[in-house]
């Protein structure tokens, strides 16, 4: 315990000492912030020397081991890191699937060769990665996907069509599930490869969404050569990988609506209720709001609570319990109800698309809102988590 | 704060849990209340519990407790919630004992707080009226000088496990503010009617018409007594969630035996999506209850600043979750759900009183926006 209080004090005065001050109090947006790979411009200097700084002490990946470029840190000190940074409302240096959904699964199941050919270049934010999953055809059962990869001597020729792939045009590499056995069944016939986007026969075309953005793409493949030795785990084994991966994304999903979530990180719901319906005595002056801001605060603090129960648990070694099934489901649900909350007190100045009339954090907001719809999609439907739980937890029969 | 039990406290929730099944199944409610017994839980039982040590959990060492706290009284009431044991750790240990360890004199505590732990003395505390609604404050009862001692009248409602109680910690006004008076229950002006609720609980009408204490009655100041009060249901509330959600747990452990075992159109209920998804819910719900009991217990326990905001959203939630809870396992029980022979309808009925006991989740939903400033 003396130790962890003198790290957090060593971690506090090299966070103030080395952050750039322009930085500080800034806080984070989970979908905001510098997310690397040889495409990305830094708008900003004091992200790129933050990016710098804490890639040299690891502290991108905190709790990777050093060898890897991570930092090392337990799971104790990993939380002090976080706290501290929360308490000074520093940025993360780093964001994405590279460290969040990658990383961990290849610390899991690569070979010593993947893991040093790429851990370091995403705890660096050289290389970006994306997710090669849903297919037109292949959504929530994506099981049933048919972008084939022939072997051929030491390489795999993959031809098909990915969708919704997140950033695909932004990325350097993608980690893809492609079909490399045919008949019996279909989970065991599927291969989970790294594929670097510059191979020839690699294209993307963005998608357009309903918020006005374009952050997903189609990604085509069109005998695209890959070494045999980018398949993690085993050829044909790539469900167990990819599932696990799953379970990465649906716990960075945790972290981010559990402790933040959305743009109601840029404003409290009650601030923006104040502003917006005004103030009787201190409180939200509208009782029916007042009373759906309250429900929506208390909401994310059980939530809240429940994301620490399952780190306290695991910090006390208990293995992760059925709680974690919940996050997913629970936590896009909740980040949906404040969006919709938040653009209704807005009133007609939360119908803003662009130009006059609508400031900044209006549209925004609207924008975030209609962005927000997706969360019950991404990563698997609210109705497969349902399924999901109601399997693998409660036991029901199919 | 942790959020996870100590080696300690997983011990005693897994005995308790042990006790609770041996000994305090639903069962045992049922014939309670069908052989109409006139204090409604067993005082065998809640002997045995001082003898575990359950009974003085929150009460010093020197008082025959444990000097432990609202966490390991969950782990207790958790475990016998499940069976919806009526025994009365909510009036006599967690509101009369509670206000008479944080107000007692030391003379006090070392007269009353020993033989409550052991299980000797059973008491109550009388405080709600028929107007004060959620408000543990609001109270006409009064408290008017007279000689050295005071004489104390008024009504009080659903008065919980006054009935065979030895001792009453009544609140009443006196002065300018609240005072609590022990009061025995046998003395002169005391009547104690039995109220039948829906849940058949130990719950009773204080009727006090000019009842005289002496000066060593009162608990404190006589006229401080508000802001204890308020203190010691807090205080209840937090254990009540810990009963609701080993209650909840429970009903919905029973309606997941019934989707797996009731079979129509020759597939068992529970294969339907309709089904899975309304369980997955009442799952979802049931884990954020957890973790709100455990911090609110924790918070209270460490007299954190954040502690009332805590014990609001435990009661709000698991409220709401406990009758959710209920009403989803009639639904998918179906027509026996309704019979009084099944036993889900006990669960149901308990889930309404609790969530209607110590502010229902509308009053905590309130209470918290005003703690927050909102
Ligand atoms: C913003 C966003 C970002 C995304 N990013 C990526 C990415 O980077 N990489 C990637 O690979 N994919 C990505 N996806 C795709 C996402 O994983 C899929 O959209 C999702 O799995 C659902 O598949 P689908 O769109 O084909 O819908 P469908 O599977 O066709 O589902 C349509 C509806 O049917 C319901 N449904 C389907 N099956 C069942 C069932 N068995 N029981 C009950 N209901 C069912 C669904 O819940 C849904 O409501 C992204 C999606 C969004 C919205």
């Amino acid at each position: 315990m003396a130790d962890i209080a003198e790290f957090r004090a060593d971690t506090r005065a090299w966070l103030e000492q080395n952050c750039p001050p322009g930085l500080v109090g800034r806080g984070s947006n989970p979908l905001e912030g510098v997310w690397g790979g040889r495409k990305w411009t830094f708008s900003d200097p004091d992200r790129k020397r933050w990016l710098e700084r804490m890639a040299e002490r690891g502290w991108t990946a905190p709790s990777w081991p050093r060898e890897y470029g991570g930092g090392g840190l337990s799971p104790a000190e990993a939380k002090v890191l976080a706290q501290e940074m929360r308490s000074l409302r520093i940025p993360p240096a780093l964001i994405g699937f590279g460290l969040t959904m990658i990383g961990p699964t290849l610390l899991q199941f690569g070979d010593e060769e993947q893991k040093r050919e790429h851990l370091p270049r995403i705890g660096r934010g050289e290389i970006r990665w994306c997710q090669g999953y849903s297919e037109p055809g292949a959504g929530s059962d994506l099981a049933s996907l048919q972008t084939r990869a022939l072997r051929e001597g030491d390489e795999f020729v993959v031809t098909g069509q990915k969708i919704w792939t997140s950033y695909a045009d932004q990325c350097d590499w993608i980690f893809a599930l492609v079909r490399t056995k045919a008949d019996g069944k279909k989970q065991e016939g599927i291969t989970f490869l790294l594929i670097d986007m510059d191979s020839p026969g690699v294209s993307v075309s963005p998608i357009l969404l309903i918020s006005g953005s374009s952050p997903f793409c189609e990604t085509h493949f069109d005998g695209v050569r890959v070494p045999v030795r980018n398949v993690l785990g085993t050829i044909d084994g790539g469900w167990t990988v990819a599932k696990a991966l799953l379970g990465h994304e649906r716990s960075m999903i945790a972290d981010a609506f559990g402790s933040a979530g959305g743009a109601s990180s840029r404003r409290g719901l009650p601030d923006v209720a104040r502003d917006h319906l005004g103030e009787d005595q201190g409180r939200i002056a509208d009782p029916r709001v007042r009373d759906r801001v309250v429900q929506a605060e208390m909401d994310a603090r059980a939530f809240m609570l429940t994301v620490q129960r399952t780190r306290d648990a695991a910090k006390a070694g208990h293995q992760p319990g059925p709680e974690s099934s919940i996050f997913k489901v629970y936590g896009t649900e909740l980040n949906m109800r404040r969006h919709e909350l938040l653009v209704e007190i807005l009133g007609p100045q939360g119908l803003g698309w662009e130009g006059e009339g609508f400031d900044d954090f209006e549209r925004e907001l609207t924008r975030d809102w209609l962005r927000s719809r997706g969360n019950s999609i991404e990563g698997g439907t609210s109705e497969i988590q349902r399924n999901i739980i109601a399997k693998h937890v409660l036991g029901l029969p199919d | 704060m942790q959020l996870v039990l100590s080696e300690d406290q997983e011990l005693l929730a897994k005995t308790a849990a042990d006790f609770a099944a041996e000994h305090a199944p639903v069962s045992r409610v049922r014939a309670l209340r069908d052989a109409r017994d006139p204090i409604g839980y067993s005082r065998d039982l809640w002997r045995q519990m001082a003898e575990l040590g359950w009974v003085g959990i929150p009460f010093a060492e020197q008082h025959g407790g444990a000097d432990m706290g609202l966490a390991e009284l969950v782990c207790v009431l958790e475990a016998l919630g499940r069976g919806l044991a009526p025994e009365p750790f909510l009036g006599c240990v967690l509101l009369a004992g509670r206000a008479i360890q944080r107000a007692g004199s030391e003379a006090q505590q070392a007269a009353w707080l020993p033989r409550i732990a052991s299980g000797d003395v059973v008491a109550a505390l009388a405080y709600q009226e028929a107007g004060s609604r959620y408000d543990p404050t609001r109270i006409e009862a009064t408290a008017a000088p007279r000689g050295s001692g005071w004489r104390l009248s008024g009504q009080k409602i659903q008065v919980l496990d006054a009935v065979g109680a030895d001792l009453l910690v009544v609140a009443a006004r006196c002065g300018g503010g609240i005072g609590l008076f022990l009061v025995a229950s046998d003395a002169t002006g005391v009547q104690v009617v039995p109220q039948t609720r829906i849940d058949h609980r130990n719950a009773a009408l204080v009727k006090l018409d000019d009842v005289d204490v002496s000066q060593d009655a009162a608990l404190g100041s006589p006229d401080a007594g508000g802001a204890l009060l308020e203190e010691v249901v807090d205080y209840a509330s937090v254990g009540l969630t810990g009963e609701m959600l080993g209650s909840m747990a429970r009903a919905f452990e029973l309606t997941l035996e019934h989707l797996k075992s009731r079979e129509q159109f020759d597939a068992p209920i529970g294969s339907f999506q309709a089904l899975k998804h309304r369980a997955a819910n009442v799952y979802i719900e049931i884990e954020l209850c957890r973790s709100a009991v455990m911090a609110a217990a924790r918070a209270v326990d460490a007299g954190d600043a954040e502690a009332a905001e805590l014990v609001s959203l435990a009661k709000a939630r698991c409220s709401d979750a406990a009758l959710l809870t209920a009403n989803e396992a009639v639904q998918m029980f179906g027509g026996v759900g309704m019979t009084d022979e099944y036993d889900i309808g006990f669960y149901l009925k308990r889930a309404r009183v609790a969530q209607q006991t110590f502010g229902d989740a509308g009053w905590h939903r309130e209470r918290w926006a005003r703690l927050r400033g909102y």
